[in-house]
């Protein structure tokens, strides 16, 4: 999966640079947050605004990110979601569960 | 509406997910008289396929790579039904609960997800493994096509 990471002071920004986040790749994402975790860096936004597809291994990810985080005493946040991925999250009741923004510079400024 | 057929083949690899989705996508968008959100009914099918695939390449043939997956997505008048056959042992997916809605468990999505967007799901053995089968109903201008066995309950947007 291709990712590309900006540190913003003790935040770090992952823009996800694929169509899809399926079973086939969310895995990537899952070990790069595990990594950022174990540095201590515990304060993430995710950009999903290129991703068009996302199932539920992908949301799966997304969780275990938000659950790492949190057990850390930080946070995960969410932006740029396109319509039918927001869809996906409203279906599985997710967007109850992450902050949701629209663009990186309200999810950032949140912190 | 005429009868489409597709039957693929593909190795138990989950980098088909994207490639079976995306026929499953342009399939929905060739419908000469579906009434509902195009969009949404091409992401619904992708997203369904690629759940139901993940299901057989992951779960029920534990990502063996000498086994397969075999795919048929059939449209006939208004019922668009889609079969995904899996080699494996099987599990029954209607012992599988909700996924907890009100805790944040990163697994336990994928049936519900199928069950929430198809209007009818089974699973049941079929020659080699089992065949996870999925119906969904859909609607022309004047909703339903006509078809007497169609349902009348629920609306492609749900």
């Amino acid at each position: 999966m291709q990712l590309n990471m900006v540190e913003k002071g003790d935040i770090v920004l992952i823009e996800v640079q694929e169509e899809r986040m399926d079973a086939h790749n969310s895995s990537d994402l899952k070990e790069k947050m595990l990594q950022l975790f174990d540095e201590d860096k515990c304060n993430i936004v995710i950009d999903l605004a290129q991703v068009r597809f996302v199932d539920s291994s992908g949301l799966g990810a997304l969780v275990s990110g938000f659950k790492n985080a949190s057990a850390r005493n930080g946070n995960l946040k969410l932006c740029g979601l396109q319509p039918q991925v927001k869809s996906m999250f409203e279906l599985t009741r997710l967007h109850r569960v992450f902050e949701i923004f629209p663009g990186t510079d309200e999810a950032l400024a949140s912190f | 509406m005429k009868t489409v057929e597709v039957d693929i083949k593909v190795p138990n690899q989950t980098q088909y997910l994207g490639l079976i989705g995306k026929i499953g996508e342009d399939i929905a968008r060739t419908l000469e008289k579906y009434g509902g959100d195009r969009d949404e009914l091409a992401y619904h099918i992708n997203l369904v396929l690629t759940e139901a695939m993940t299901n057989a390449i992951c779960h029920a043939n534990e990502n063996d790579p000498s086994k397969e997956v075999h795919v048929i997505i059939n449209i006939n008048g208004p019922r668009l039904n889609i079969k995904v056959y899996d080699e494996g042992q099987g599990f029954d997916i209607s012992s599988l609960p909700s996924p907890d809605f009100d805790g944040d468990s990163d697994q336990g999505r994928g049936v519900y997800i199928i069950r929430s967007l198809m209007d009818e799901v089974h699973y049941r053995k079929s020659k080699n493994g089992h065949v996870l089968d999925m119906t969904k109903i859909l609607y022309c201008d004047q909703a339903p096509l006509s078809n007497k066995s169609s349902k009348s309950g629920k609306q492609p947007s749900e």
